[in-house]
């Protein structure tokens, strides 16, 4: 449709080839000065050790004994020792949580990424009645400020019986990530040429079946970065934990760790080795999804 | 709908009443997959965002807090059974007056929580807008190391945000903190970041600086990969230098995805949460609440305050939608962008 028109819809099948094309056909470019080079490879080191430095500081403090990590003399290891993460592991209800934290966050991703896949897919493909408004209605859930809005969605899962339940956690998580996910993933459905799907009905495909074989494939990508997404949304949410949820054996480790470690005069040693551990199942979803992060995210989209 | 199903009629010649009917019934057909793959988003929105949003506009209308919720006020007698009575000071209706309030400051510090969050949201969407473009950029080039330096300035994404947060608090600690330490070592004496308003605010944007630029970064680089690299060889080819290939190539082939992830960010930090609440905690003396924290605290600590919560709700949802319509208005004269 007119989607082909237009030369910045580029499928995200052609844009890879043209971006290593680019790298081929033009060494000029690669062929900078030495100046240069140090200076970009300095600016990158730089912001590098920038985004790495709060990470490494509280992986190494967790390793600390209580009275190193309060200290004001500053240095990188200090009588290593593994008592905070076994005081975090062994005397908190830690196990449970990570099961909890791990339904959530699994279920969110799932019925996540379903939604909001056939929800961006309606509305990249299909001009009917009500799409503009579905698109508002997305952007607005995002204006909604729910640290502020909490007591009638708290009333209303006590209506649905959903109070002190992970079904309740993984509803509101959804209503978050699905709007964002939809309208990112239509951006790339947007990308993805519209013969494909015209072949697959003259082929004998109904609508669905165009979508789940054809289309849903192609964006691999996105719906990578849809799964990133919706896990960590998930994974490290506190605000609706604290509100919908009673009683200990149903934390999400989020929530659980936090509550540990009293409000006033926080015991950094062992908040430092929680964050460590709420932080390493986050990475290794990212690691598995980094690869597809910049191509699949096309937030904007490529036309409207 | 109903009235399709309730009226099967064939396709007899259309008269003056049935054109209706049919219209509908020939919507339903051609659109109803369409429908049925929005619907369940459709509904958990609506019942989840949209309900809420309603009730809390009549919230903010009336006084109901945590105290005068009741309808009935039961108390157990001796014997065992319980007697119930009507709460005389049950919660009512009470028209614009939590508005007023607000607004004329007489509850919480509405506008100077509002200048607090122009000043965090511009600065961290300025910043997160700016990085991210310049580290796109320098990411767009072939060069060795490419992909170790993306995951790495990616990383910070992956970290949940109150993790960061309690980093960062953990960093700006005045007594043992890494920032004062290397402050120390370069010879300027410690900051106390969370006693006085500026720097305190300062420790909080820093943090979500840290958090936001991945997500810009990560986007605009998507971005670029669509401008097609024929544009680029044409201009080297008419001699270009880097700078106008940037300002005439890159920046114009990026505002579709700018001008999106612009709202979005802006959107997003006006209503982040958690940076507030758990870096600054509005320390020095709540003077560096942003709007939804300032009204989370008016509104819920003590005796829960659900009207005054609303009445906030209403009031930040307002300003957002305010600044989007105008936001959009702008980018219409430049041609539609969603």
């Amino acid at each position: 449709m007119s989607q082909l028109t237009t030369p910045a819809a580029a499928t995200p099948a052609a844009a890879v080839p043209v971006a290593s094309a680019r790298t081929v056909k033009r060494p000029g470019r690669s062929r900078r000065s030495p100046a240069k080079s140090l200076l970009l490879h300095g600016t990158l080191i730089l912001a590098s050790l920038i985004a790495l430095g709060p990470i490494v500081w509280v992986l190494l403090s967790s390793f600390k004994p209580g009275y190193a990590v309060q200290s004001s003399d500053m240095s990188l290891v200090k009588d290593p020792t593994l008592a905070n993460y076994s005081y975090v592991l062994f005397d908190t209800n830690f196990p449970k949580w990570l099961l909890n934290s791990v339904i959530v966050a699994a279920f969110t991703m799932l019925i996540g990424i379903f939604f909001s896949a056939t929800t961006g897919y309606a509305v990249s493909r299909f001009n009917f009645p009500g799409r503009r408004p579905l698109m508002m209605t997305f952007l607005i859930t995002q204006m909604f400020p729910a640290a502020i809005l909490i007591v009638p969605i708290y009333t209303i899962m006590a209506r649905f019986g959903l109070i002190n339940t992970l079904p309740a956690l993984i509803i509101a998580y959804l209503t978050i990530a699905v709007p964002f996910c939809a309208w990112m993933l239509k951006g790339y459905f947007d990308s993805i040429p519209t013969s494909l799907d015209e072949a697959a009905a003259l082929d004998g495909c109904g609508p669905f079946a165009i979508f789940w074989r054809v289309v849903l494939p192609l964006a691999r990508p996105a719906i990578a970065v849809t799964a990133f997404y919706t896990f960590l949304t998930a994974w490290g949410e506190v605000m609706y934990a604290s509100a919908f949820i009673q009683t200990d054996n149903k934390f999400t480790l989020a929530y659980g760790l936090q509550q540990f470690v009293p409000q006033f005069n926080p015991q950094w040693e062992y908040l430092t080795a929680a964050a460590v551990l709420v932080t390493v199942p986050a990475g290794v979803v990212f690691m598995i999804a980094q690869r597809h992060l910049v191509s699949g995210l096309t937030a904007g989209g490529t036309k409207g | 709908m109903t009235t399709v199903t309730a009226d099967p009629a064939p396709p007899t010649p259309p008269s003056g009443r049935s054109a209706r009917p049919s219209r509908l019934r020939r919507s339903w057909e051609k659109h109803w997959y369409a429908w049925a793959m929005v619907l369940p988003v459709v509904i958990v929105l609506a019942v989840l965002i949209f309900y809420p949003l309603v009730r809390g506009i009549w919230i903010s209308l009336t006084n109901l807090t945590e105290a005068n919720q009741a309808a009935e006020i039961c108390t157990r007698s001796i014997t065992g059974g319980e007697v119930c009575a009507e709460n005389p000071n049950k919660w009512e209706f009470i028209g614009l007056d939590n508005y007023v309030n607000v607004l004329s400051g007489n509850v919480g510090d509405f506008w100077q929580w509002t200048a607090i969050t122009l000043i965090w949201t511009l600065g961290c969407v300025v910043f997160h807008y700016g990085l991210g473009l310049g580290l796109a950029v320098m990411l767009n080039r072939p060069m060795w190391g490419r992909g170790l330096y993306r995951v790495l300035l990616v990383l910070p994404w992956a970290v949940p945000a109150f993790v960061s947060a309690f980093a960062w608090k953990f960093i700006f600690n005045e007594r043992f903190g890494l920032a004062n330490s290397l402050l120390t070592s370069l010879g300027i004496d410690p900051v106390d970041w969370f006693a006085n308003q500026w720097t305190s605010l300062f420790t909080a944007i820093v943090t979500n600086i840290w958090l936001g630029v991945p997500f810009m970064m990560v986007a605009l680089l998507g971005g670029m990969q669509t401008i097609p690299g024929e544009l680029y060889e044409a201009a080297e080819i008419d001699g270009a230098s880097a700078w106008q290939r940037f300002r005439n190539i890159t920046l114009p082939g990026l505002r579709p995805v700018s001008m999106t992830v612009i709202l979005l960010g802006t959107i997003w930090t006006f209503n982040m949460f958690p940076i507030i609440f758990l870096v600054t905690e509005g320390q020095p003396a709540g003077e560096t609440e942003i709007l939804v924290t300032g009204a989370f605290r008016a509104a819920f600590e003590g005796i829960r305050n659900y009207s005054l919560a609303s009445t906030y709700g209403v009031l930040i949802l307002s300003i957002l939608l305010v600044f989007s319509m105008f936001y959009r208005r702008a980018l219409r004269k430049q041609g539609e962008v969603w």
